[in-house]
């Protein structure tokens, strides 16, 4: 029944229950697939606890380059017996099982192959120990995997190395024995019978596998940042940490030892918020990063920030909702929220990153952008995009030299003699500061969040505060020329325009090749990479009969900021496409909703 | 009367009079306590000798929290959010560690929406001064109970608190602060010597202060009236300090004065009363505070000093210089450590 190979081109699902381990054999296969030059992504899909319930991860292969969430599945890897009928249930016809033998899956239906192994008798043979059986019994079917796709045995052999470094040789050890009984097994057992395949490309020269959430905190310690504070919330915290670790590598003072930065694990998000701010008041490269909840909670000194004019840099790795339930699945929650969070006509700048190279150079960008600004940073990652690894070119070093924006020194005092607080010098609504700790008798001024004059008096005057609230307009204006162009694919004669933000470009990009190749519809595609809009979003729209936008929240949040924002008449030809089920929108989803409203399927 | 003749101009020993300590005319209520606390803040600050661009003023929402704008006109100063002044002030710390520290709170500000952050603060000890102008309503807000007002306390209008009160210093020696003291507003040597001291102090100083609302909270029943401290304020000694910069000799009375000095070599001297009461003890101040609170009396003075604990920004280890003014080649890491880490994830 061999049907033509399908090479390059599919999606592994592995259905295990959280705390069993998997994770080390899910992230050997996915790098093996890496290194045979494929490129791949994998994403864990997990619950919210720590041991028990069904956790699944996915690893998608694919020859054209396309690493958003594959909807089909091709090759089920079923370890868990309670969501194990479930799983094959949902399959298309014709997707291959790997499955735990006692589990006796293969005649649940018979338009699927069916592998069945042995693996408690497989481990028993690799590990005596009993203790420690656990650990390594799912290695054995990244073995089976191995075989059955045609992956390098040597290439596995390279990515358990590297996946337990150099200090962990008899646990990777083991684990080599694991993979190797899987494919033994499955080279005497297993007769090929799916046509998926693995054959060598070359297109991952060079690359990484990291996550964005490591990728931003690294972007972090490159722009200079100096102080973090912090509260953990799931998907954050592991930003934070990395970037614990990577200070304590890069950070210390050469001669003394001593740190070049500091950490605070804050008592709450309130907290951690007014750390930031005092800590740019007063002058350091200041950052925090949390998730909607914490969002909700900093809402406050978000405002302050805005009116008070105080840098610092807000990471939001956004998840679903309040409370408990989805807090492990991914949103684009925030969207709207952190465009104008807080209260008193709020507006602060977001940045879009889509990848590990874009969370590195966006997270340092936005120090220089916060700093020059004077003002709260948004940048916008989410779940998937955060603790999803990822291919990723290399991380190249910040162009930009860090930019400390107006700061008045003691010479420049001299030389002014003064200076006022709120006054706009230059015309771009970004008036000159002082730091606390400036040894000068004209250094010193007052910081209130309203109520101030241009030369930082307290002020209760009507022409005062709307003076001050157009001298903002004017700084939000400014900041428009200052943060990074949309990625514009523009289709000639295209009528149909596609929009998004962040992680929603890879089933837009791919979704954008579904709707041509299957039905024909040429269409032109817009990723914003920050906040607020740029003419080039006019334009497109303008360029356009119908622009849809994606989402991935209920609420058509980016939607909903460009009706706040845009002309009117744009209006007109927009459209929404939204996904808001807590998994990594897919291309499918976003093709089937597009060709539906174009009513062409 | 005799008419004055000019006299030479007072100055500190940074050859300063006191006018830069001065700050913008106060707002608030005359009679309000909060000014009496200012006023001696003022004095504390210039005859210490304070370098005005080194001090950050920092504080939350309240009558109580506007007066950083009524004294030292020329250093920077932070209104910020109710409740949230420790965050901000702890913020600014990490940033320069080389600040000297005013925080300015109110009584609803640090034990009801502040509580949580009070708490922490006290946990880590940052070096500053942290001043409570303590009055048992919010007054900004018109005379609602706040979460110090005494157990059967009345409000203006009439109606009794049922609840019981958080006492700051109490909070404050439990939870780690290194320099915990209560003072009255209208005890002018004593606050005068205590705020002196607590600047002085190289950790979390917190001073609870009675400073009775004259509009909401001046009047019979309540336990926050220039009249109630005058009857049942209990101090527990009579304080002199003596700053690290004056070698005076002073004359110490055998038995009766209890020397404590400071890390930067200032002397304070506990006289008379309960010159055995110890500082150093923690049962001690709370044991004390207890039977004092038993008893209807409200005890001032030095409670608490721990020497030993050091503070927040020590204890994190960071490089002398303040983090605000490191340059791009200490903060940014090489290209090479760049490209080591690409290699790491290859
Ligand atoms: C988040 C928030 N909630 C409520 C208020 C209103 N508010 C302003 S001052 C204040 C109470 C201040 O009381 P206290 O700290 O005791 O200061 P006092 O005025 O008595 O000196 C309140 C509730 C506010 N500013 N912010
Ligand atoms: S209302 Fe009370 S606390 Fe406020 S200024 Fe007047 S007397 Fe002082
Ligand atoms: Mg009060």
């Amino acid at each position: 029944m061999h049907a033509t190979p399908v090479v390059n081109d599919f999606s592994i699902h592995v259905a295990t229950a959280n705390g069993s381990g998997s994770q080390t054999a899910n992230s050997v296969l996915m790098r093996s697939i890496f290194q045979m030059g494929v490129p791949v992504s994998g994403k864990n899909l997990f619950p919210s606890n720590i041991a028990g319930l069904p956790t699944w991860f996915t690893i998608r292969a694919s020859r054209k380059g396309y690493i958003g969430r594959k909807k089909e599945i091709d090759l089920l890897i079923a370890m868990n017996p309670e969501t194990a009928r479930e799983d094959v249930m949902a399959l298309d016809a014709g997707a291959a099982v790997v499955y735990d033998e006692p589990l006796a899956l293969a005649g649940l239906r018979d338009d699927l192959v069916f592998y069945a192994v042995p693996f408690d008798k497989l481990v028993t043979g690799v590990c005596p120990e009993p203790k420690l059986r656990k650990l390594v019994r799912n290695m054995i079917y990244t073995g089976v995997a191995a075989q059955l796709l045609g992956i390098d045995i040597d290439e596995v052999r390279k990515a358990l190395v590297k996946q337990f470094g150099e200090r962990k040789k008899k646990a990777a050890e083991m684990n080599w024995q694991a993979v190797l009984a899987g494919q033994s097994y499955a080279s005497e057992n297993l007769p090929k019978a799916d046509p998926l395949k693995v054959e060598r490309m070359d297109a991952n020269h060079g690359r990484l596998i990291i996550d964005g959430n490591t990728a931003a905190a690294l972007g972090c310690v490159f722009a200079g940042a100096t102080v973090l504070t912090w509260y953990p919330i799931t998907p954050s915290s592991s930003l934070a940490e990395a970037m614990i670790d990577f200070l304590g590598r890069l950070r210390q003072d050469p001669e003394t030892g001593k740190a070049t930065y500091a950490v605070v694990q804050a008592e709450d998000e309130l907290a951690a918020a007014g750390m930031v701010l005092g800590a740019g008041w007063a002058g350091a490269r200041a950052m925090t990063c949390t998730s909607g909840p914490g969002i909700s909670l900093m809402s406050e000194f978000l405002g302050l920030g805005y009116f008070a004019e105080i840098p610092g840099v807000f990471i939001d790795v956004q998840r679903v909702g309040p409370s408990t339930g989805l807090p492990t699945r991914t949103m684009q929650g925030d969207t709207l929220t952190n465009a104008i969070v807080s209260h008193g006509d709020t507006r602060h700048p977001l940045y879009f990153p889509s990848n590990p190279e874009e969370c590195f150079s966006m997270a340092s960008e936005a120090f220089n952008l916060a700093e020059k600004f004077q003002t709260p940073v948004f940048v916008n990652l989410d779940l998937d995009l955060g603790m999803n690894n990822w291919m990723s070119d290399p991380f190249e070093y910040p162009e930009l030299p860090v930019d400390r924006g107006k700061v008045l020194s003691t010479e420049d005092l001299e030389r002014l003699g003064g200076f006022s607080r709120y006054q706009d010098v230059d015309g771009d609504g970004v008036a000159y500061r002082t730091l606390p700790g400036t040894p000068h008798d004209k250094a010193g001024y007052f910081t209130r969040g309203t109520g101030h004059d241009e030369h930082a008096r307290y002020s209760e005057k009507a022409d005062d505060w709307i003076a001050n609230m157009d001298r903002l307009s004017r700084k939000f204006e400014s900041i428009r020329g200052a943060i990074p162009a949309p990625e514009v694919r523009f289709h000639p004669g295209a009528r149909v325009g596609v929009v998004c933000c962040g992680t929603s470009r890879y089933a837009m990009e791919e979704a954008c090749d579904q709707l041509r190749e299957e039905l024909g519809l040429e269409t032109s595609s817009l990723r914003l990479k920050a906040y607020p809009f740029t003419a080039s979003l006019d334009e497109f729209i303008k360029a356009h009969d119908r622009v849809y936008v994606i989402d991935q929240n209920r609420d058509a949040q980016l939607l909903a900021l460009m009706k706040l924002d845009l002309d009117p008449v744009l209006l007109l030809s927009l459209r929404s496409v939204r996904y808001y089920g807590g998994l990594p929108l897919d291309a499918r989803t976003v093709s089937d909703e597009i060709a539906r409203q174009e009513g062409i399927r | 009367m005799s008419t004055p003749t000019a006299p030479a101009k007072k100055t500190n020993r940074l050859g300063f009079d006191i006018l830069p300590y001065r700050g913008g005319k106060t707002t608030l209520c005359a009679g309000c306590g909060h000014n009496a606390v200012t006023e001696r803040l003022v004095e504390a600050c210039w005859e210490l000798g304070v370098e005005p661009w080194r001090v950050a003023k920092i504080s939350g929402i309240g009558c109580s929290s506007k007066t950083p704008a009524y004294f030292l006109g020329q250093s920077h100063g932070f209104n910020s959010v109710h409740g949230r002044a420790p965050a901000v002030a702890t913020g600014a710390l990490l940033a320069n560690h080389e600040l000297r520290c005013v925080l300015i709170s109110g009584d609803g500000d640090t034990a009801s929406i502040g509580l949580g952050q009070y708490m922490h603060t006290l946990r880590r000890n940052p070096a500053m001064l942290y001043l409570i102008e303590n009055n048992g309503v919010y007054g900004l807000t018109k005379g609602q109970f706040s979460a110090t007002s005494d157990l059967g306390a009345k409000s203006k209008g009439g109606a009794v608190n049922a609840f019981t009160p958080i006492d700051c210093c109490l909070a404050a020696i439990e939870y780690g602060a290194t320099f915990v003291a209560r003072s009255f507003s209208g005890d002018k040597k004593q606050l005068a010597a205590l705020l002196r001291a607590a600047l002085s102090h190289d950790g979390l100083a917190v001073v609870d202060v009675i400073s009775p609302c004259v509009a909401f909270n001046d009047h019979e029943g309540s336990t926050k009236s220039y009249s109630y401290m005058k009857d049942h304020e209990e101090p527990l000694h009579e304080i002199d300090f003596i700053p690290f910069f004056n070698d005076i000799e002073v004359e110490i009375e055998e038995g009766a004065t209890r020397e404590v000095s400071l890390h930067d070599g200032s002397r304070i001297l506990l006289h008379k009363l309960e010159h055995d009461y110890d500082p150093s003890s923690r049962l001690n101040a709370v044991t004390r505070l207890h039977q004092a609170s038993d008893g209807d009396e409200v005890l001032t003075g030095l409670l608490y000093l721990d020497r030993s604990r050091p503070s927040f920004t020590r204890t994190l280890n960071m490089v002398d210089r303040p983090l605000a003014t490191l340059p791009e080649s200490v903060t940014r890491p090489s290209r090479e450590a760049l490209e080591r880490i690409n290699e790491e994830y290859r």
